[in-house]
């Protein structure tokens, strides 16, 4: 299988602590993972390093095919470039109606004259509805998305990710204070967005996890410890130490 | 369902769709006509010429209110060095005036000594007559374009947009944002003041440019005419400068503005080029206030450094926040309300006030009492005016508050949502 995303011996440390150390990772074209690990153990950064808001001390990031490099990119280039993140809390802008949310996501030339003149199409609009059919708001478009449930702030964010068409969704915590109806209707989300491009999910909720039934990466003090099924992740006796030891 | 006549391609003129520029314009269109027949110059004299020129240097300042607007209110960038732009507006009109009257005058008292005048004399009798004040006879380099009325125009749109292409490429480039940013505008203007404050800037330094009411060639037109032909194109740049804005903000770009103003981060990820978004706001808004200031000073009749000053650039950010940051009309609103209100304190003619003895007069104490509304308004009316029309439009869209947000059960209520 070809990989889409390859991270190799990267490390940053920020005043001294590492908080990645020496992290290789790598992930297909289409393909769900998740990654756990205990607190600190370096989720979020291998996210920033990713999408380029923090710069690695050392290591390589390869993307896509033929592979270029990710390192020194701006953030809004390596987003162009397809990959997309969703962050812990929702950052959905509240001010704004679910369709401009949706709208400002959509994969259209980014560039401040082309905005400029952008002219939303039928095409735009049918494209917009149908994003919202599938993250369940279709009834709430012209609502502020401020007055929306925390859920469905989440689901509008993961909408979001989905109309800019990314090749990679780099999703953290996304059922973090979710009902079990709305965590249901996450998994569904993920698992099918997951055929067409690779997802990449943080979660420290093992329930969730388990149903999204998937390979998982297990990450400890900025390296990975484990990497296979949750069963086999589960059993292994170094993950059991971190989880429970501390 | 109501969602299917809101959700669909736009159509028709930006004024049919956004009933409050409609409304704008016609609020302009009708106080320009009522201010025109009440003026001394073209009606029935109500209106004192000065006082028309105190209204269209009004409507100059609800345009760079408005410019402010864009990049505060919309960007979310608090700059504080916008009269700069305004000044070096300016400034760059004011030369040609300056040049252009003075030669008229050198030309005509070298004509009538005899000789035919060559050109170096013309030049020389100019220089003298304009830079005496600050001890010198010759051209400083600037001035090289002052003969020529459309390079001078061109230099009102250029200089300010220059300066905040250059100015705001350093720093949304290095990512200065928020209040660190705010002090290096202010830097700006400071360092700007300042230097022009030097008799050698080429600008006369502390005298700055005078006589800018005196159109070069048109001594026969009386003030009362120019006034108001001023006025005009005050209410002219005011309203094109309007709806330029709304066309601005109405679309993504508008979308994308507010959601740098809101997340700046989530913008980045979403694949937008953040600093060049800034860049483009920030630079379209100091040529919309250079604009603004090249109008201004022809009916003030003098512009000198002491306007570039920080607390003009503070006292703009005032009037914009007075008025609601965030919606177009608030920032006319609040520049227009506040800056008239100020002429009438401290013009002296607020009658004084007794508090326990002490004779309280408005000219020492209305920075107080706008200091004090610019707190109140922070706190308790973070809309400022503007918010009074969602008042009134509350009363009039139905209530569909207070149900459910989410489509099941579980979902959070409003109540919750807001805490």
């Amino acid at each position: 299988m070809s990989t889409l995303l390859e991270v190799s011996g990267v490390s940053v440390s920020f005043d001294g602590f590492k908080a990645l150390n020496n992290l290789s990772f790598a992930i297909g074209p289409a393909e769900l993972r998740a990654v756990i690990g205990p607190n600190g153990a370096g989720k979020t950064t291998f996210m920033d390093v990713v999408t380029g808001k923090t710069r690695p001390d050392e290591g390589r990031i390869s993307w896509g095919e033929p592979p270029m490099s990710l390192l020194g990119k701006s953030e809004s280039t390596i987003a162009m470039a397809g990959v997309g993140r969703k962050f812990q809390r929702p950052t959905v802008f509240e001010d704004q109606s679910v369709a401009d949310n949706l709208m400002m996501a959509l994969k259209k030339p980014r560039s401040p004259f082309s905005v400029l003149v952008f002219k939303a199409e039928r095409d735009d609009y049918a494209r917009v509805e149908e994003l919202a059919r599938v993250i369940g708001l279709e009834t709430q478009l012209m609502r502020k998305s401020g007055e929306l449930s925390h859920g469905q702030k989440q689901w509008l964010e993961i909408g979001m990710l989905l109309a800019q068409e990314p090749q990679l969704l780099l999703v953290d915590e996304p059922a973090a204070g979710m009902t079990t109806a709305e965590r249901q209707k996450t998994t569904e989300i993920l698992r099918e967005a997951a055929k067409t491009r690779a997802v990449v999910v943080v979660e420290h909720d093992m329930d969730f996890v388990r149903r999204l039934d998937c390979k998982v990466t297990v990450l400890h003090e900025g390296s990975v410890l484990a990497e296979g099924s949750l069963d086999h992740v589960t059993q292994n006796q170094e993950v059991i130490e971190v989880y429970l030891g501390r | 369902m109501t969602d299917a006549t809101l959700f669909g391609p736009a159509r028709g003129p930006l004024v049919l769709r956004y009933p409050s520029v409609l409304v704008f314009l016609a609020c302009l269109g009708l106080f320009t006509l009522g201010v025109t027949v009440l003026s001394e110059g073209l009606g029935s004299g109500v209106i004192s010429t000065s006082f028309v020129k105190t209204l269209g240097k009004t409507l100059c300042l609800c345009l760079v209110a408005l410019a402010m607007d864009l990049v505060w209110g919309y960007c979310g960038i608090l700059s504080l060095g916008h009269m700069a732009f305004f000044g070096l507006g300016g400034y760059a009109i004011g030369m040609w005036l300056m040049y252009e009257r003075t030669r008229l005058i050198v030309v005509d008292s070298l004509a009538a000594s005899g000789l035919p005048p060559t050109v170096e004399e013309i030049s020389s009798g100019i220089a003298t007559q304009i830079f005496g004040v600050v001890g010198a006879s010759e051209f400083p380099p600037i001035w090289a374009l002052a003969h020529s009325l459309p390079l001078q125009l061109a230099a009102v749109v250029i200089v300010p947009g220059l300066l905040a292409l250059v100015f705001g490429w350093l720093a949304f480039r290095s990512r200065v944002t928020g209040v660190y940013l705010s002090i290096l505008t202010q830097a700006m203007t400071l360092a700007l003041s300042l230097y022009l404050f030097q008799n050698d800037s080429g600008l006369r330094g502390n005298n700055g440019l005078s006589g800018l009411q005196n159109l070069p060639g048109m001594e026969e037109t009386p003030q009362a005419l120019v006034s108001i032909w001023f006025f005009w194109g005050s209410a002219l740049a005011l309203g094109l400068g309007y709806v330029l804005a709304s066309w601005i903000v109405s679309g993504k770009f508008g979308s994308v503005l507010r959601g740098i103003r809101d997340d700046e981060a989530r913008v980045r990820f979403l694949g937008y080029p953040v600093e060049a978004f800034k860049l483009f706001v920030f630079t379209f808004s100091a040529i919309l206030a250079g604009i603004a200031g090249a109008i201004y000073y022809p009916q003030a009749g003098i512009i000198n450094p002491a306007e570039l000053a920080p607390i003009a650039s503070i006292y703009l950010a005032v009037w914009v926040a007075i008025g609601g940051r965030g919606r177009l009309y608030g920032a006319v609103i609040g520049a227009a309300f506040v800056s008239l209100l100020s002429t009438w304190f401290t013009g002296g003619q607020a009658p004084d006030l007794w508090i326990l003895g002490y004779r309280l007069q408005w000219v020492d104490w209305w920075t107080v009492l706008l200091g004090l509304s610019f707190v109140a308004v922070t706190l308790f009316a973070p809309k400022g005016i503007g918010g009074l029309f969602d008042l009134i439009n509350a009363r009039r869209t139905p209530q569909r508050h207070g149900q459910d947000l989410g489509p099941d059960a579980g979902a959070l209520r409003e109540k919750e949502a807001d805490e």
